[in-house]
């Protein structure tokens, strides 16, 4: 298909979004900026709302109060024909009754498109989703991997501006989903639509995505790219939502004299967040004695479970280097692996020179070169 | 020894087995005796009796029932009473079927959606389902009734004259299509309504975002998603157009002049007035061949176009 004839991806954005069904408010003062022709992915655990904001931006459903706008128009009380975008949904909603080619061209029937013009969309699509083969099955012979494509088929037909996803990949099995997650991202790529893209599962997100916005009970958590979402979480549920296993929070209490020290220095009760592969067995001086009580081998690696203090961690190491449960590891971490957050409300807390803060307070950091996390060289 | 001589292992097989099988045989047929005893009893015996009785004469008095071939076909051939219910049997048929369908299907619609007291105008779109049919007949007596009826009272309002709906020959069967077709419709609402929720609801939304309105969504994806169901009501319908008579009875008694008598109606006042058991029988087979062939040609006809899942 020639990228002539898609229009370039337009912007979305959402204007404190609110929606409320009697008593329980499930989106509460969302907003959100969708550049246009970006992959933005709309990642929370279920029930956070996430499904019900797409709606809103399809048109489905009306929001509470708050503005859709897409491009340069107010969109909010437009129905969901007439918004420019196509949807892929969860069970794809290929209509059964009809075969593969007549779903496909479904909406240009609809629209009036006259016949050749149909036939000539659907060879292009039918050939850029591989599904020539299939065009006369109806969706019942078909498996799930070609039911997807047939769902996408017909979202990317009508060259629309916008596509929107629900969970799309999520009734696949684990290798399909894999394969599919690089085809839809060099779909989006190649055709230039804005995608939003709704998911509960993080690999998903952090690897197609370039905006991941985490939600959670209604709320935007954080929108960044996936780097930042990782490297900066904003908040203690981010920290804990990307990242597997996720990151250790311990109490600065737990951490004794120099946990203190600084919540002293900041002025504030915190949490100390690091991640498990952020720990590494110390090799000069140690920042934390770590009580080892229980490990899995994972072939590369290892999870080590144990406490620092009271507090509970994990850690990861390369899985030749795994300690004896029972015993205590010497472990250290870098400075820029710490991540402060606040006790009380769960926000980051902004250290400018983490490096220099924890030196104060009486921390000993690793400098620069820790091991890399995962490795599967042995060190001479 | 078993599978080494020919002919010989099977022979050695039956008879070692055979005690085996013949008493699993036994207890499969005692097992299906009382179903088998039932459904011959009540269906395949008077069936074949009454085709048997259709090639004989009514016994009269000391003259039994004696073989006379086709003569009761070549009768009804000949009879202009029985064409002329046949007759009114299509009409009835084409006069109740497309528009009860067409009306539960619009009901079934609309108490799909949410509102409120939907399970009230539910219940009463079933209540006609429930109640027999001749207490509906009772029902719509008093409607029908010239003079003092309630069609009669709202007409007068307007100032229009008397109504006989049920005693002039024009209206009498168009009287009684009111009625079955009021009787049916919820009942087959029912059904249309299950098929309606069985639809997952994001199909309706694919279509509105790909640009269908509400008429489109239906005629494209509701109404073929229906077809099964629209087949079985059909054949129901067409069962039920031969089958219900009950409220003739009441209601006009087939007259005046055979104008709303149906051919079930018409095989009891043969059978069972006149007593006429051979013209009876014969005028029955006629009508299950009828059904028969319907059915058949129901199934034919719609198994092309329906969708199962």
């Amino acid at each position: 298909m020639s990228p002539r004839s898609f229009p370039r991806g337009r912007a979305i954005r959402l204007e404190s979004i609110v929606k409320r069904w009697d008593d329980t408010v499930a989106l509460d003062e969302v907003g959100i900026d969708v550049a246009p022709g970006s992959f933005t992915a709309l990642l929370g655990p279920s029930g956070c709302g996430k499904s019900t904001l797409l709606r809103i931006v399809a048109g489905l459903e009306p929001a509470s109060a708050g503005r859709v706008v897409i491009g340069e128009d107010d969109v909010t009380t437009r129905p969901a024909d007439k918004r420019d975008l196509s949807m892929v949904f969860q069970s794809y909603a290929l209509f059964p009754h009809l075969s593969v080619a007549e779903n496909i061209v479904f909406g240009l029937r609809t629209r009036g498109v006259k016949r050749p013009e149909r036939q000539a969309r659907l060879e292009r699509v039918a050939h850029l989703l591989g599904l020539e083969a299939l065009l006369e099955r109806k969706p019942a012979a078909l498996s799930g991997g070609q039911q997807q494509r047939v769902a996408l088929g017909r979202a990317v037909i009508a060259e629309r501006s916008i596509c929107l996803m629900d969970e799309p990949l999520s009734n696949l099995d684990a290798k399909l989903r894999q394969t599919m997650r690089t085809e839809l991202r060099a779909l989006q790529r190649e055709l230039g639509f804005t995608m939003l893209y709704v998911t509960h599962d993080q690999v998903e997100a952090i690897t197609m995505a370039d905006q991941v916005v985490l939600m959670n009970a209604g709320r935007v958590e954080q929108a960044a790219t996936p780097g930042e979402l990782y490297e900066r979480p904003a908040t203690t549920f981010a920290a804990r939502f990307i990242g597997t296993p996720p990151m250790n929070l311990i109490p600065a209490a737990a951490l004794g004299e120099v946990g203190v020290r600084l919540e002293r220095a900041l002025g504030l009760a915190v949490q100390v967040g690091i991640r498990p592969e952020a720990m590494h067995p110390a090799r000069g001086a140690a920042t934390f004695e770590m009580a080892v009580t229980g490990a899995e081998y994972l072939g590369a690696d290892a999870l080590v479970q144990g406490r620092i203090g009271e507090a509970p961690v994990q850690m990861r190491v390369p899985g030749h280097a795994m300690p004896e449960v029972g015993g205590t590891v010497a472990m250290s971490v870098a400075a820029d692996d710490f991540h402060v957050f606040d006790a009380g409300t769960g926000a980051r807390v902004a250290t400018p020179d983490p490096a220099s803060l924890l030196a104060r307070t009486g921390f000993s950091v690793a400098t620069q070169g820790a091991e890399a996390p995962i490795s599967n060289q042995r060190t001479p | 020894m078993r599978a080494g001589h020919d002919g010989l292992p099977v022979a050695f097989f039956v008879q070692e087995d055979a005690p085996m099988l013949s008493r699993q045989w036994i207890h499969g047929w005692l097992l299906l005796l009382p179903a088998l005893a039932f459904i011959f009893l009540f269906t395949h015996i008077p069936a074949i009796t009454t085709i048997w009785n259709s090639f004989q004469s009514t016994p009269r008095g000391r003259r039994p029932a004696q073989f006379v071939g086709l003569d009761n076909y070549e009768r009804l051939i000949g009879d202009p009473v029985f064409w002329k219910v046949l007759v009114n049997n299509l009409w009835f048929a084409l006069g109740t079927i497309p528009v009860s369908i067409a009306l539960s299907i619009a009901m079934a619609l609309f108490v799909n959606r949410a509102f409120a007291g939907r399970s009230l105008v539910r219940m009463a779109y079933f209540t006609p389902t429930v109640l027999p049919l001749i207490a509906v007949a009772n029902i719509w007596l008093f409607f029908y009734t010239p003079g003092f009826g309630l069609i009669d009272q709202v007409l007068g309002a307007f100032g229009h004259g008397q109504t006989n709906l049920l005693g002039s020959p024009d209206t009498a069967l168009g009287a009684i299509i009111v009625v079955s077709i009021w009787k049916e419709a919820g009942f087959f609402m029912i059904f249309y309504l299950a098929a309606l929720q069985a639809i997952p609801p994001q199909l309706a939304e694919a279509a509105r975002i790909e640009g269908a309105g509400g008429w489109t969504i239906f005629r494209r994806i509701t109404f073929p998603l229906m077809m099964p169901t629209t087949l079985f009501v059909s054949i129901n319908a067409v069962i039920n157009a031969f089958r219900l008579v009950d409220h003739i009875f009441i209601l006009t008694g087939g007259g005046p002049d055979n104008a709303s008598s149906l051919l079930l109606y018409y095989i009891y006042e043969t059978s069972f007035r006149y007593w006429d058991t051979a013209y009876g029988a014969t005028l029955t087979v006629v009508m299950l061949a009828l059904l028969g062939l319907f059915a058949i040609g129901q199934f034919f006809l719609f198994d092309r176009k329906v969708h199962y899942k």
